[in-house]
């Protein structure tokens, strides 16, 4: 079936999908139809291991009768399958409370950009598996053949993925959008006397020409795993600690569920309450954008039909707005920021854009050179920060910077502080901010940390 | 029940001359080995959040995986529309993976032996929804009614019932009906002006809605929320550093799934990329330490725990399977994939998510045997430390060893006695090493309440866990206090 048959046909089934449920007596309805193919491949010491591909579909609704919701979801699209979704909906929709917020956005939110955002690149449908398979071939390879130290892996592996997402309402919205993406990831384990350590490297796109190249991502991955043989733990004491984008981009993520609205109407969060009031340092403006062309956080319209904007969230240390949906907006007295999130079903929640700290003007190395005695973290594992509260603690690896150079590696050890004072003490931030994510962040200096070691 | 009355059979019209068929496309171009897992999951959820149920969702999936396996490889595809050309395209996909002349199948199945742990089965929807509004009321009014203080409450029920097929090349049959229920609660409490703080309790298993009538009440989530929420309210900041640790029976058995379970899957050990690889016979942990990975156990009331199969996702029965024997490493946790290419046999641990996935060893309920000591001496024993009771999530690289798990309701223990309680912080330690510096063991094994998601590669499954009270002489603790 050709691309445009195929969005006519699936924007015609949620809207019918919604008329449907309109007759069966809800007052407003809402429909989302996802459908998308995947492939992946893995190729583990030069041999493929495993090779994958398929493509799914699923449809779910929202109803309202009145101010009670309603939700269900289903792989089946036949019309009998549709059917007994729209019936389950409003079946449910019977049983639930009252709620004086539940409600579709007005019409006027409705909306969309235009333009091509460079969400969908034909060029990832028309790639051969052989080329995938060459490519993560090659990346392994060049992680294998980085160095002596490197002589196993958890395998390299290709995947892409196209699809498509239709939503419609009852309010007389009707949109679609395509994505692709696709990605190369390679998983080296590295020996020595002193033991064993893994690490990766990963480049994503919704673009294939995004891609970085195989054999960059296998060095890279290469040398992160090998620069971690004989970690130690180090002692228990407070200092600086750098976060590389990777782990930073945890941080910026504690920090979006600090500010997503479901957390503040309920009074959840560390910054509910706070708007307009300084609740960072100087260097901290954060932005969520879900307009900018071909990143992971960026669609025409969010989950509900509301415009994707820029939204900047916090200004120089000052915390201007919140992200939310059209309920959590409801709740609070504020409009939505176009950031309603969910799957295909359910009440919508609030999810990122392209979430992310703006960029500084110094270099990593610069920002390293400035500490004497600190820690650069590379890996975070478990843990994080608490939403509620700001307590923030969590396992992590890394390099000891001695003189405002990186040293040995460490590992085994935990970081700990809370979010509220870690916010005021962003000393600096880097220039290398990259959207590898739909949450992004360049290099972090936080002033002082707990390190937990021996 | 014969597959002719078997629920694919019935409702989908699949014979076994179909399902051979299947086979012998998807082994077309070769392979040693191939298999069918139908699929077909139908949920329930219902949501309480601010007094109002603000939501309620069911829906249906179901598809088709087949796998071809050629030595080493894998090749996979799945299918949502169960049409026989359908299957049979997904089928020639997976046969992808082999560049061969065609197998043969085994003519005819055997239907494999299955547990029978669950309760008597209906549909999840067939309890009245009522029911399910009425257990989210009063969770939600219970934890209020718990203190004054409490502000927030979020409750959740969900329900679902996944049906499986599972046909393998080898000629083997399994099918399933497998129950699933859980209930959840949150809990915000705050003192006049001071910051809030949050307490979390759930529970479930392989159970039916009656379970939360009967032996697990909302009220009992609800007030074990309310209760944490409460107890964070005087807690203190965590200390910074080595120290000794007690943990609590129960949930803190997640130590187990990080520090020694992933460990030794046995995918990580066949690639020789787990910190446990080749370790088999070897001491890894105290002699007062025997842990069991068992997808067999029930509730006491009856009803599987939460990690407990009658068949895995693969088709084989699951077991007890002994990990660690008194401190010794004895044995990893097998799928097909890697049983065959280790030369052994499956320990019933081949588990995925969904149709759309490839099966992977995984943990089912992981637990300590119970020791020799009282829970009360054990605390007593320590002048200084730290004691959990509650933990959040964890995570652990297999290769390093290193793991990590989140205390959420701790207490710091001062002369052999609990005082402070301390906010929450992670625990951070070696898989291989942690183990060793267990001192007592006590006699009071518990299983958690059945909360668990474990993710692996992507997939998540649901897992139990459990333990006895145990003190570990020496572990490092995240907080900030010096």
């Amino acid at each position: 079936m050709s691309g445009a048959k195929l969005k006519e046909d699936l924007e015609q089934l949620a809207a019918d999908t919604v008329e449907r449920a309109i007759a069966g007596g809800a007052t407003d309805a809402e429909c989302t139809i996802s459908e998308g193919e995947e492939f992946s491949v893995g190729v583990r010491l030069r041999e493929v291991e495993s090779l994958k591909e398929a493509g799914s579909r699923g449809a779910g609704i929202r109803v309202l009768v009145g101010q009670r919701a309603g939700s269900s979801y289903t792989s089946d699209l036949s019309p009998e399958g549709v059917a007994k979704m729209v019936g389950a909906a409003l079946a449910l929709a019977r049983i639930t409370g009252e709620d004086p917020h539940a409600g579709l956005p007005e019409s006027a939110d409705l909306g969309r950009i235009d333009g091509d955002l460079q969400l969908y690149d034909d060029a990832i449908a028309r790639m051969s598996t052989e080329w995938k398979i060459e490519q993560a071939t090659a990346a392994e390879k060049a992680a294998l053949d980085f160095d002596p130290r490197v002589q196993n892996s958890e395998g390299a592996s290709f995947d892409s993925h196209i699809g498509r997402r239709v939503f419609a309402n009852s309010r007389g919205f009707v949109g679609s959008y395509r994505t692709s993406s696709c990605g190369l990831s390679v998983v080296p384990v590295a020996k020595d006397d002193s033991g064993m350590e893994r690490d990766y490297w990963h480049t994503s796109s919704r673009m294939a020409r995004g891609l970085e190249s195989a054999e960059l991502v296998g060095r890279r991955a290469a040398e992160r795993a090998i620069r971690r043989l004989g970690a130690r733990k180090v002692a228990t004491q407070k200092v600086p600690v750098i976060f590389e984008p990777r782990t930073g981009r945890s941080l910026l993520g504690d920090l979006f569920g600090a500010v997503n609205g479901s957390a503040i109407y309920k009074d959840a969060s560390f910054l509910a309450g706070k708007l307009g009031q300084k609740i960072g340092a100087e260097t901290l403006t954060v932005v969520d954008d879900a307009t900018l062309p071909g990143l992971f956080g960026t669609a025409p319209f969010d989950d509900e039909g509301v415009a994707s904007r820029r939204t900047v969230v916090i200004d120089k240390g000052v915390l201007k707005s919140y992200l939310l949906n059209t309920y959590t907006g409801r709740k609070l007295g504020m409009k939505s920021t176009g950031s309603a999130s969910r799957g295909i079903t359910g009440n919508a929640g609030v999810g990122p854009g392209n979430f992310f700290l703006e960029a500084g003007s110094q270099t990593p190395e610069q920002l390293i050179a400035n500490v004497r005695n600190g820690f650069y973290v590379t890996e975070l594992i478990g843990g994080g920060g608490n939403t509620v509260t700001g307590d923030y603690s969590s396992g992590a690896a890394g390099l000891w910077i001695e003189n405002g150079e990186l040293t040995y590696p460490v590992s085994g050890i935990t970081i700990a502080g809370n979010l509220k004072q870690m916010l005021m003490d962003v000393e600096q931030v880097g220039s290398d901010l990259e959207f590898r994510s739909s949450i992004a962040a360049p290099t972090i200096v936080i002033r002082e940390m707990t390190i937990s070691g021996e | 029940m014969g597959f002719s009355q078997s629920f694919f059979a019935a409702r989908f019209g699949l014979s076994e001359r179909d399902l051979e068929s299947y086979l012998s496309e998807a082994l077309s171009a070769g392979g040693d080995y191939a298999d069918l897992y139908f699929e077909y999951l139908a949920t329930s959820s219902i949501g309480i959040d601010e007094g109002i149920v603000k939501s309620a969702t069911e829906g249906v999936t179901l598809g088709v995986g087949i796998r071809v396996i050629v030595g080493e490889r894998t090749g996979y595809a799945y299918s949502d529309d169960l049409s026989p050309e359908k299957i049979r395209k997904a089928a020639r996909v997976a046969a992808c993976i082999a560049k061969g002349p065609a197998s043969v199948v085994r003519s005819g199945f055997e239907e494999a032996q299955a547990h029978n742990l669950y309760p008597m089965l209906r549909a999840p929807n067939e309890m009245g929804l009522e029911e399910r509004v009425s257990l989210v009321k009063r969770a939600d009014e219970a934890a209020r009614a718990y203190d004054k203080r409490v502000f927030q409450v979020q409750a959740t029920y969900a329900d679902s019932l996944r049906n499986v097929l599972i046909a393998t090349s080898e000629g083997r049959l399994s099918f399933d009906r497998q129950p699933m229920a859980r209930m959840s609660v949150m809990a915000l409490a705050r003192e006049d002006r001071g910051s809030p703080q949050h307490g979390y309790a759930g529970g479930g298993g392989r159970v039916l809605l009656d379970y939360f009538l009967s032996d697990k009440t909302p009220e009992f989530f609800a007030r074990e929320a309310a209760r944490q929420a409460i107890v964070q309210l005087s807690a203190v900041d965590a200390p910074a550093g080595e120290t000794t640790v007690v943990l609590g029976p129960g949930w803190p058995g997640i130590l187990l799934h990080e520090a020694v379970g992933h460990g030794l899957e046995a995918d990580f050990n066949r690639k020789g990329t787990s910190a446990f690889s080749g370790r088999v016979g070897q001491q890894v942990a105290s002699p007062l330490c025997t842990v069991v990975d068992n997808g067999t156990i029930r509730h006491d009331a009856g009803g599987g725990r939460r990690g407990s199969l009658n068949v895995d996702d693969e088709g084989m029965p699951t077991q007890e399977n002994v990990l660690i024997e008194n401190g010794v490493l004895r044995g990893y946790l097998q799928d097909k994939l890697s049983s065959r290419l280790m030369k052994t046999s499956s320990t019933g641990s081949g588990r995925r998510e969904s149709y759309q996935h490839i099966p992977m060893p995984r943990m089912t309920n992981t637990y300590m045997l119970a020791g020799q000591s009282d829970p009360e001496e054990i605390v007593r024993s320590v002048k200084k430390g730290l004691y959990c009771a509650t933990f959040g999530g964890g995570q652990v690289d297999i290769t390093s060893g290193n793991f990590v798990f989140s205390a959420t309701e701790s207490y710091l223990i001062e002369d052999g006695k609990l005082t402070s309680p301390v906010r929450g912080a992670s625990l951070i330690g070696n898989g291989p090493e942690a183990l060793k510096y267990v001192s007592m063991v006590g006699n009071d094994l518990k299983l958690d309440e059945g909360i668990g998601v474990c993710g692996k590669e992507g997939q998540s499954v649901p897992v139990g866990v459990g333990i006895p009270t145990v003190r570990i002489d020496k572990m490092t603790v995240g907080g900030t206090a010096a």
